[in-house]
């Protein structure tokens, strides 16, 4: 397409294994910056294997750029002091500890005491409930409520650019549509997403981009317009 | 509720219940000290093992890291300090920098490369660690003493001053003990104890936050070893000898024992739990050939009944239901 923004991130084939076993297949993909990409696929199709991998958290090979400078390739805490950040399969948050814990965690490479003040606001206006759960143990939320703890502290970090592996996973549709909800908010307000996620439907609908993932390999690239019944989503998949 | 009932209401209890293991170790120090005697001498061992386990709860409870060689670091700098003052006639506090010195230097060669293993083969590690040392107490007979040990190791003191009486001694501990729990406190509510407690909870989040997984790792492995060479430090100077068996695997059992008794990753666990653990076999004195019958039948209803360590015996008390 003419005239799209440069981009923020490009993925060149981009291979991981776990052992012997390689479970991504020389991925190809490219962000544009303030872009809302969906990352689409049955299970095991490589979607949290191509964001770990993107992240350095495995072994892996081929060539990630952010900004048009490459990534090192196994140093995550090196990625996310860049800006590029990470919300975990499975949320990853630090049970033991409180909520603002967390929250504290997340700005960990921050040294500005200001700053952080103004992102622990930025995090509460989006999600209220972290306010009120502030002293609390993050072990203790609910499912909804860890996830949003997850964000929160995503966002603590300051990215450019956040990926998201199945925030979705294991929560009540309610919760799942409040939390994806927050993220087209953020979106709109020009943070770049990266969403993977299982469930076709609800990703869609907020992407501007999404590419198709199967058997460890980016097979398609979907343009969400095209794609208005499920029986297309069925396809998609079948294919 | 059955509580209820009573004048005490449960969240009034539960307000109080993190204050009740400092009190009730704090009474029975002072007990020991206005009693004098034996138990003053149990004590003392109790609190030495405080610091020890202090040390161990950091790298394990706060970390979550696996350790079975701290025993390495302890005789370090006990031994270290034991040959220089009692063989060389240096003052304590310099045999005390000397082992921390030797101690710290171990800690480093053996943390720097092994900490990049995980679970059980960083466990394996350290055990390995912990049988050297002691095999080298036992074997260097010309510097250690072997199995007779060392004796005549100068008390606790500065200068001219020394530390004789026992009840000073357990007096001094007590201050080294709150010391090093003040720290541990501090040190856990820092930037640094959150990341260790995030690495704890998955070293690939923290990771993904910025975190330095191997520099902190390697940070607490430093840390908790220099709380293990001040116990093995303080060990010999206040019972005047050594030998292999005081730093052998029993002290690794011991100080797990007290540490998972007391409360894993609590600040008053390690504490409460050396206490407690140092006391027991005391107790059950009179029961004479089920004296370890006792011992640990109590240890078992201990640990069904307070999965979490003493230290989280508020947490059994049930909470009110909201109106």
């Amino acid at each position: 397409m003419s005239g799209q923004p440069a981009p923020i991130l490009e993925v060149r084939e981009l291979s991981a294994r776990y052992g012997s076993v390689e479970a991504l297949h020389a991925a190809t993909l490219s962000i544009a910056d303030g872009e809302f990409v969906a990352i689409l696929g049955p299970n095991g199709a490589g979607k949290s294997t191509l964001m770990r991998a993107v992240m350095g958290l495995v072994p892996n090979s081929g060539a990630v750029h952010f900004r048009g400078h490459a990534l090192p390739r196994v140093a995550p805490d090196a990625c996310a002091a860049l800006g590029v950040v990470l919300v975990p399969e499975g949320r990853g948050i630090f049970a033991p500890m409180t909520v603002e814990e967390n929250l504290e965690l997340g700005a960990y490479l921050l040294g500005d005491a200001t700053e952080l003040g103004r992102r622990r606001e930025r995090a509460f206006a989006l999600f209220p409930r972290l306010k009120e759960r502030l002293h609390q143990v993050a072990g203790s939320l609910s499912g909804g409520e860890q996830q949003m703890l997850a964000v929160g502290r995503a966002l603590m970090a300051g990215p450019d650019i956040l990926l998201l592996d199945e925030p979705s996973l294991g929560l009540a549709p309610r919760v799942t549509e409040d939390i994806l909800a927050a993220l087209a908010q953020l979106n709109r307000d020009g943070l770049t997403i990266v969403l993977v996620e299982q469930k076709a439907p609800l990703a869609l609908k907020l992407a501007s981009r999404a590419y198709l993932m199967s058997l460890g390999r980016v097979v398609a690239e979907i343009d969400p317009r095209t794609v208005t019944s499920y029986d297309d989503i069925a396809q998609l998949y079948l294919s | 509720m059955t509580t209820s009932r009573s004048s005490i209401s449960p969240d009034r209890l539960r307000a109080v219940a993190p204050a009740l293991p400092w009190a009730i170790a704090l009474a029975v120090l002072a007990y020991a000290f206005i009693a004098g005697g034996y138990l003053v001498t149990v004590m003392s061992f109790a609190l030495i093992y405080a610091i020890f386990v202090t040390g161990l709860n950091l790298f394990m409870g706060y970390a979550g890291q696996v350790t079975f060689g701290h025993n390495a670091f302890a005789a370090l700098g006990g031994y270290g300090s034991a040959v220089l003052t009692s063989t060389y006639g240096f003052p304590p506090l310099g045999g005390f920098v000397a082992g921390m010195a030797l101690a710290l230097c171990l800690a480093l060669l053996v943390g720097y490369p092994t900490l990049r293993l995980k679970g059980h083969y960083l466990a394996m590690a350290t055990l390995a660690i912990g049988l050297i040392v002691y095999e080298i107490a036992v074997q260097w007979q010309a510097v250690t003493g072997g199995y007779m040990g060392l004796s005549g190791i100068p008390p606790l003191g500065i200068g001219r001053f020394e530390i004789v009486s026992d009840r000073w001694q357990l007096a001094v501990l007590a201050v080294i003990v709150a010391l090093s729990i003040w720290s541990a406190m501090r040190l856990r509510a820092s930037r640094f104890g959150r990341a260790l407690v995030a690495i704890a909870g998955s070293e690939d989040a923290a990771r993904a936050l910025g975190i330095d997984v191997a520099h902190y790792k390697l940070m607490a492995f430093l840390i908790s070893a220099a709380y293990a060479a001040t116990a093995g430090w303080l060990f010999v100077h206040v019972v005047g000898f050594v030998s292999p068996e005081v730093f052998g695997l029993h002290m690794v059992v011991l100080a797990f024992t007290m540490l998972y008794v007391g409360g894993i990753g609590t600040a008053a666990g390690p504490l409460i739990g050396a206490v407690i653990i140092s006391l027991l076999p005391e107790t059950f004195r009179a029961l004479k050939d089920y004296q370890d019958l006792a011992y640990g039948a109590g240890l078992i209803l201990l640990l069904i009944y307070a999965p979490k360590g003493l230290a989280a015996l508020g947490d059994l008390i049930p909470r009110s239901k909201r109106s």
